[in-house]
């Protein structure tokens, strides 16, 4: 069992088991993508090929087009967030993954298994090589931390030796050993949040599901089971399609990304280039939340949108990657002999890139915010004159 | 009060707790599973199966709608089949046993409706099977309030089994009626009515006592 050939060996030190004894514990490795036999179609892990999802009619409810014209790959090994908001079809997507949901059309293929065309027992088999978290966690409230990790294994009719040592690996590996005897409402929200995470491990899955996992976590606990994620994606080469409305989870983890609007894929790419050009009105929405796009209430309050004697002509520079945009206030400065003001700024490091926006305040008269609009308008980066303050 | 009636009575006490516990027993052996299909058998369910949801509805309905005193005259015909005697603790046995299953299942079927949909959905992700669910999930999930359903269909169970006395059936019921009734021995009656509130006091605190036992969702610690 722990040594098959398929896996590597890891060492992990076990202390509910046997706590002086090392185990040598498998998982499976990210396959590189240049080994993978075959073209394109071989690297993504999972395919999404011309999917639509309806719901028919029922009862009082009409019926709803969840999604059409799904039609792209989640790349082997790689964290792949799926953003949209509330109804924008992400739950139904991430469910046709694991087979929980039937397209209409189109097919879902895993691992070169089109799981749309499984059912009864193959379903189930297909289903233990694919992990799903929870934005409510869904554990069993009648079952200890370590008996929720066991429930997949047991179902997978492991023997209770292999269970034993494999939810005592999992423990340690979600940083929670401590808890094994502990019952969910004994629990916080992160180690709740982490059995879950175990217990999506169990059965050494390769393709690791989350939906809205983090939702329902305050930012700092957020923070902590994201870098789990990641260190789970960089360790055990699984595959993470994480469904959210929140750019920033998508920001701290994701590598590709998403976008769905009313059922429809509308912009995906790396996240670096979706963060430094969103092309459409949703994505630079989301962008808007993570970045600061909005004025602040107290500042839009006292805009004014005529000149104010020795008031500042306000104006936002979004910062995009360009290099330009780095180091925008101090050249103005500079170059102009300007004193900018800084009255608002949010910068952030995405994909190596900086993103985000500077809201400058520029003294003098009209014909100073000229010269300082003119001079930014021989960089390509956006810049918008919001108005005036006093 | 004689040595003989007291004798009477621990012997009626033992006939009563006879025929409550068999019939708490089968009941709940028919009642269970029916009670986990009914709420499992609704459109887009583990078991979708409307038409024979709806169907199983109305027979237990119709079951828990006929009063218990008239049940136990119309089904003598079945009960001789079954017990030989319509007459006695034994025979009683069959229609307590009807009375409660239909009253089971539905209390079984509100327990389970009460586990949280998401940890269906939840067993479904990592491929179990319906019946896993029902098993791993649903009725361990659901225990703390079956118990308290089972217990609350035991305390029924006692009452109906005081009304079989008034047809021959032996137990508590039976004693209360023959002397306290129709020999007019006040204090037979009284002490029959003792018995039995002890009875269903006892029932009712280790029925609350094992749910909130096996009840995870509060703090124990």
């Amino acid at each position: 069992m722990f040594c098959d050939t398929l896996f590597v060996s890891c060492k992990i030190g076990i202390s509910q088991v046997n706590a002086h004894q090392t185990i040598t514990l498998a998982e499976p490795v990210l396959a590189p993508a240049s080994i993978a036999p075959g073209g394109t179609e071989e690297i993504s892990k999972v395919r999404f090929e011309r999917v639509a999802k309806s719901y028919p009619a029922y009862r009082d409810k009409p019926s709803v087009q969840a999604l059409q014209d799904i039609d792209f790959g989640v790349p082997r090994g790689s964290i792949t967030g799926v953003i949209g908001r509330s109804g924008a079809g992400k739950s139904s997507l991430v469910r046709l993954i694991n087979g929980l949901e039937k397209p209409t059309a189109g097919r879902v293929i895993v691992d070169g298994q089109d799981i749309s065309a499984l059912s009864g027992k193959d379903l189930r088999l297909a289903q233990h090589s694919i992990g799903m978290i929870f934005q409510h966690f869904n554990l069993l409230s009648s079952r200890t931390a370590a008996d929720n990790i066991a429930l997949p294994l047991e179902i997978a009719g492991w023997s209770k030796t292999e269970i034993a040592i494999r939810v005592s690996e999992l423990l340690e590996l979600v940083g929670i050993g401590d808890k094994y005897d502990r019952y969910p409402s004994e629990l916080s929200g992160g180690q709740k949040q982490r059995v879950g995470i175990a217990r999506a491990l169990a059965t050494r899955p390769t393709v690791l599901l989350s939906d809205e996992a983090t939702s329902a976590l305050d930012p700092q606990t957020t923070r902590s089971i994201l870098d789990l994620l990641a260190s789970i994606n960089r360790e055990l080469g699984v595959t993470i399609v994480l469904i959210t409305h929140e750019m920033s989870v998508v920001r701290q983890l994701a590598k590709e990304v998403v976008v769905i609007d009313a059922g429809l894929v509308v912009e995906r790419g790396h996240v670096a280039d979706i963060f430094t050009q969103p092309k459409h009105e949703i994505t630079q929405k989301f962008l808007a939340e993570v970045l600061g796009d909005s004025v602040s209430v107290s500042l839009a309050r006292r805009l004014e949108q005529r000149p104010i004697p020795s008031g500042q002509a306000v104006v936002r520079v979004q910062l995009r990657g360009t290099d330009a945009g780095d180091t925008v206030a101090s050249r103005v400065a500079r170059e102009l002999g300007i004193d900018v003001a800084l009255l608002a700024a949010r910068v952030d490091e995405i994909g190596g890139q900086h993103v985000g926006s500077l809201t400058l305040g520029i003294p003098g008269d009209e014909t100073a915010h000229r010269r300082v609009l003119s001079w930014l308008s021989q960089y390509p980066i956006p810049v918008e004159h919001l108005g005036y303050v006093a | 009060m004689s040595r003989d009636l007291i004798s009477l009575i621990i012997e009626a006490t033992g006939e009563s707790l006879f025929m409550v516990s068999v019939a708490a027993s089968l009941a709940t052996l028919f009642g269970l599973p029916i009670g986990v299909f009914l709420a499992t058998s609704q459109k887009g369910e583990l078991f979708a199966a409307p038409s024979v949801n709806a169907a199983l509805g109305i027979i237990v309905n119709a079951t828990r709608s006929t009063p218990f005193i008239i049940l136990v005259v119309a089904i003598i015909p079945f009960t001789r089949l079954i017990a030989g005697t319509s007459i006695g603790s034994s025979a009683a046995i069959v229609p307590l046993t009807i009375a409660a299953a239909p009253f089971i299942a539905r209390l079984v079927e509100a327990a389970i409706r009460e586990v949280d949909g998401g940890l269906i959905e939840t067993a479904a992700s990592f491929g179990a099977s319906p019946l896993q669910i029902v098993l791993k999930v649903l009725i361990p999930e659901a225990l703390p309030a079956l118990v308290l359903a089972l217990t609350l269909a035991v305390v029924s169970l006692l009452g109906y089994s005081a009304m079989v006395g008034a047809v021959g059936g032996g137990g508590l019921g039976d004693l209360g009626i023959r002397y306290g009734y129709q020999r007019f021995m006040p204090e037979m009656m009284l002490a029959v009515v003792v018995v039995l509130i002890v009875l269903v006091q006892s029932v009712q605190t280790a029925g609350d006592y094992l749910a909130r036992r096996l009840n995870r969702r509060l703090r124990h610690r």
